[in-house]
């Protein structure tokens, strides 16, 4: 468990310091990507709600000290988002499509734009909006959706050794532990005529 | 699939998280955060050292990066680049020999106003971070307080304008760039000296800016605009007159009293590397 602690807060520091040394200060159509949401997406599938939600506060934090910003502000958003990543991992049978990620990247982006514009407007910045807005949150969306799988393989393998259970095996775990006793025995039944003939 | 013990404790987690967010958010939110802005700020000075390095292991990276990106732009901007060197050809010519015509006229009224950025003490310094959000405009320096920077002082870059120092720690300093909505300068035309506020244009818009008229004039799409400077002693300004800030790209309703007026900025705000830091000027904190 320590092991797994370890390498998460590792992963979120080294996420933190790409993000703003490098990838805000390159853009691209226009847009800059935002790795936090998929990295919190990532850490809120593979280890669940409660560690995606704080791994979600805890790199929000992070990201608003570097920064000098607001405390506080991307710490809520980003606990909402691993939260509910880890529910969607709860919530689905087949974690291992690569469908999950791609989708929950470009919903976990959404939620971190909506929801900054929302706060933002809430405390009363006072920035005028336009279609280039839209056009950034737009091209954001666009990287984010493209580097979601890559955030949640790199993810993934370097938790893979730390992790109690992988989600194949958590997913076969949990299919069988549904079936009752007498469901487990015609299943064990039907293998075996399998086998002989 | 969970036990109720389990549900619960989750549960309670996350309120707590959320909880912990609207505290910190409540209390940082306006002025400098009293004791929230501290500890931030002292959190701060221990990540900067770590941010500056791997903003320097990552700049190769990020230099070829933007090379790509370069040279597919420039082969689309070569024939606006070919008007623009025949446009400012014409104009060199013209203001050489308004120059010439200055300088006699300066020596005859025995003036000396030929200050240039080296009398405003100005500080070299590197942008190692940026804002991840389209809503805040800043970027984050390797000069703090320690090297005489504090808040107010303009930056700029060898292009033009970039904007104020908005914060300072020992060893770094954020810099609010002209194009974050908390940002105005008071700035003129060159031609005409037709005076005006800078505004940014619109969120997440680092090309372009607003150049809200305050008081008659006309003016044409290639007008340059720099800064105005100290008009009245009792309200000295935080910038020194003549700094470079942007280009008249479109101008709406032209001579009327709703024309607006667009620039683009001459520094490339999305892609700061060195900057200069004016530390001698009047209106800035001491």
């Amino acid at each position: 468990m320590k092991g797994l602690v370890a390498r998460i807060v590792v992963f979120g520091i080294v996420i933190g310091i790409v993000q703003v040394t490098f990838v805000s200060q390159f853009p691209v159509a226009g847009g800059t990507a935002d790795l936090a949401p998929l990295a919190v997406m990532s850490i809120g599938l593979l280890c669940g709600g409660l560690v995606g939600a704080s791994f979600g506060f805890g790199l929000g934090l992070f990201l608003d000290v570097s920064l000098l910003q607001t405390l506080g502000v991307t710490s809520l958003i980003l606990v909402g988002i691993g939260y509910f990543a880890g529910r969607l991992r709860d919530g689905i049978a087949d974690t291992e499509s690569s469908l999950v990620p791609l989708l929950a990247g470009a919903a976990a982006t959404v939620t971190m734009s909506v929801s900054y514009s929302i706060i933002q407007f809430l405390l009363d910045v006072s920035a005028p909006v336009s279609g280039v807005l839209l056009r950034q949150l737009l091209a954001t969306l666009i990287l984010n959706t493209l580097l979601a799988l890559p955030v949640y393989a790199i993810a993934r393998r370097w938790l893979s050794r730390s992790l109690p259970q992988q989600p194949r095996g958590r997913r076969r775990q949990s299919s069988s532990a549904a079936l009752s006793p007498l469901q487990q025995g015609l299943r064990t039944q039907g293998s075996r005529r399998t086998s002989i003939s | 699939m969970y036990d109720s013990k389990t549900v619960r404790r989750r549960r309670v987690v996350l309120g707590l998280l959320v909880a912990c967010s609207l505290i910190l958010l409540t209390a940082s939110f306006g002025g400098d955060g009293g004791a929230v802005g501290s500890v931030q700020r002292g959190f701060s000075e221990v990540l900067n050292p770590v941010q500056e390095g791997a903003s320097r292991a990552l700049k190769p990276v990020r230099d070829l990066f933007a090379w790509f990106g370069d040279t597919f732009t420039a082969k689309g901007k070569l024939a606006d680049v070919t008007a623009e060197r025949d446009q400012l050809r014409q104009e060199v010519l013209k203001s050489q020999d308004a120059q010439s015509e200055n300088e006699l006229l300066r020596r005859q009224l025995n003036l000396n106003q030929s200050l240039g950025i080296g009398a405003y003490g100005p500080v070299g310094a590197r942008v190692f971070a940026q804002s991840s959000t389209v809503w805040y405009a800043t970027v984050k320096i390797d000069k703090g307080s320690s090297d005489g920077l504090r808040d107010g002082m303009p930056v700029l870059d060898e292009n033009g304008l970039v904007g104020t120092v908005s914060q300072t720690t020992r060893s770094a300093s954020v810099v609010t760039l002209i194009t974050d909505h908390t940002s105005g300068v008071s700035g003129r035309t060159i031609v005409g000296r037709v005076p005006g506020i800078v505004l940014p244009s619109s969120a997440g818009n680092p090309g372009s800016l607003t150049f809200s008229l305050t008081g008659g004039g006309r003016i044409a799409v290639g007008d340059r605009v720099v800064t105005r400077g100290t008009i009245e002693s009792k309200y000295p300004s935080l910038f020194p007159e003549g700094l470079p800030i942007g280009t008249v790209t479109t101008v709406d309703n032209p001579g009327s009293d709703t024309q607006e007026v667009k620039l683009r900025p001459f520094a490339d705000l999305r892609r700061l590397d060195e900057v200069q830091v004016l530390t001698k000027v009047p209106g800035a904190e001491s």
